[in-house]
């Protein structure tokens, strides 16, 4: 594909309540063939889909967040968190799994891709994009 | 008495905090699902919660706390309950009302 | 629902032949699933079976082609991590039909 868009994902929602977090990633996933430059956005409830330390065996769902951390292999370096969706719940970047990519342009160093932004930051970010998706 | 549980968030919905409002002295709060993370110590929300503790019980589900990686970070007082808990809370109790 | 026989055994599969319980899979399971699909397994066959299985335990799903050629060069040496390899191990696609045989789900967004 010649013409490479940006792509932002807007994660609102928590896990396992709803479906809106699986199905985002499933796209995020189906997307991620195409090669287009895909970053993606947690927000608000979407915080919890990347909170540390989940196990759903009690509740006979998938623990799909083990895929968040494949996403570098897929070329999505960069993972957009909002600060003020963290204060709000009382969480810090520690309650989050350490989400990174290797980077080809430094001998494969590993790096993380989560970027903590503000709402002024998130203003920003998605204006800059040329689709975004909402889940 | 009265069992109340609430199934949302209550960063996306206002199910708990009317929750809070209405629930009389006495009765059971329980938070499951999305609820649970109402139990989030240090949250927004965690004051209104700790607040309400004088008078109501609050008990969150085990294993959806699990679920979603915060079982160690609930407001000390909350009661952890697994699904026989939950099972006893609905007999215990006369009546239940679901906040949805 | 369609099943699938091994060693008196039956075991549950979709319509397109995918074991639908991948904790069911064994050797002789994936055997069996590499016959349905005319693929005579080697030990090189194997090696990328096994990588499957550790990746999905590992992360939950199947990876891309894109992502599977990357990996696997990496951990099985330069010479195999090209499509090349790997689909004239798998001619019908290497992550269709490795996936089927490591008794994984169809991966998402597959070629």
């Amino acid at each position: 594909m010649s013409d490479t868009k940006k792509f932002l994902y807007v994660n609102r929602k928590a896990p396992y309540g709803t479906i809106y977090a699986l199905e985002s990633l499933e796209v995020v996933l189906i997307g991620a063939a195409f090669e287009q430059d895909v970053q993606l956005l947690f927000m608000d409830d979407g915080v919890f889909q990347i909170a540390k330390g989940q196990d759903t065996k009690g509740i006979e769902n998938k623990n799909f967040s083990p895929t968040y951390t494949a996403l570098g292999d897929y070329e999505i370096t960069k993972m957009y968190v909002s600060q003020e969706s963290l204060d709000e719940r009382g969480l810090t970047i520690d309650d989050l799994m350490p989400l990174t990519y290797e980077d080809e342009d430094d001998d494969w160093a590993e790096k993380s891709s989560i970027i903590v932004v503000n709402n002024a930051e998130i203003a920003a970010l998605m204006e800059e994009q040329d689709v975004v998706l909402s889940f | 008495m009265m069992l109340h549980t609430v199934n949302k968030s209550p960063f996306e919905k206002n199910s708990l905090n009317s929750c809070l409002n209405c629930a009389a002295e006495g009765s059971t709060i329980l938070l499951i699902e999305d609820g649970v993370y109402g139990a989030l110590k240090g949250s927004s929300i965690a004051d209104k919660v700790q607040a309400a503790m004088g008078k109501v019980t609050v008990c969150a589900l085990g294993p959806d706390l699990a679920a979603r990686g915060i079982a160690d970070k609930v407001i000390d007082g909350i009661k952890v309950v697994d699904y026989a808990g939950f099972v006893a809370l609905s007999v215990e109790n006369d009546k239940v009302q679901a906040w949805l | 629902m369609a099943t699938m026989t091994v060693n008196g055994k039956d075991y549950e599969v979709d319509e397109e032949g995918y074991l639908l319980d991948l904790s069911q899979w064994s050797k002789e399971v994936g055997e069996e699933l590499a016959k349905s699909e005319s693929v005579d397994m080697t030990e090189s066959h194997w090696e990328v079976i096994d990588f499957l299985r550790e990746y999905y335990d590992e992360y939950q799903i199947a990876p891309a082609v894109r992502v599977l050629t990357k990996a696997i060069g990496k951990k099985l040496g330069k010479e195999k991590g090209n499509s090349k390899y790997l689909y004239e191990l798998f001619p019908y696609g290497p992550a269709k039909q490795a996936c089927k045989i490591a008794g994984l789900p169809k991966p998402t967004g597959c070629i």
